[in-house]
């Protein structure tokens, strides 16, 4: 289970649907297993089909999380064209530990769907959302 | 060697200047061919890793790449 306020899903939606035809991707901060923040990042890949987070900006998020007693909690990603659920290649390079893998998936524009996971060693388990207010 | 590696402090049994990629090996650090190092505050490219030497004092920030596709 992973909490979400309701304010920040609607920004990674946001930020996804003004990304596409590109996937969009960023990183939720907070503490235990709730959100608290929201770091858009550049997708360095500039892809319909693939993204890749600048190592630069990761640096930046996760001094920033640290200066402010929180952890990485989410890293999200959006799929313009496809389900909300992990590729092979998401699966393969989902390596940064004790995270959650948000995807939002575009394929309905007018209704993006948002899942969590977690992905342990190719293993994918979906996650609850519980949005907050 | 006192190193400061994410923000914690860390102890590296050995005295003398290490390489990045031994430095990594020494922290267990698991799938290393996907992994950034920044030496204090610069982002290393991935062919320093070898030449590159951390002593004493220094401080060394390591994150996954964070990618995928649909």
């Amino acid at each position: 289970m992973i909490e979400i306020p309701a304010d920040i899903l609607e920004k990674v939606i946001l930020h996804s649907q003004s990304g596409f035809p590109l996937e969009a991707c960023g990183i939720l901060g907070g503490t235990g297993n709730a959100v608290a923040s929201h770091y858009p990042m550049t997708n360095t890949d500039a892809s319909n089909e693939h993204f890749m987070m600048d190592p630069k900006e990761q640096f930046a998020v996760v001094k920033a999380l640290r200066a402010s007693g929180e952890e990485m909690q989410v890293i999200y990603h959006s799929h313009p064209e496809s389900p909300a659920r992990p590729s092979q290649e998401d699966i393969r390079l989902a390596l940064t530990p004790n995270v959650h893998h948000l995807i939002v998936s575009l394929q309905d524009r007018e209704n993006p769907v948002a899942k969590a996971f977690r992905i342990n060693a190719g293993v994918v388990e979906t996650v609850e959302i519980i949005i907050t207010v | 060697m006192n190193l400061t590696v994410n923000g914690k402090p860390a102890t590296i049994a050995d005295e003398n200047p290490v390489s990045i990629t031994d430095l990594l090996e020494k922290l267990q650090v698991e799938q290393r061919e996907y992994v950034t190092v920044e030496l204090n505050g610069d982002i290393l490219d991935r062919g320093d890793f070898e030449g590159a030497t951390v002593k004493d004092g220094d401080t060394v920030e390591f994150l996954y790449f964070m990618g995928g596709g649909r």
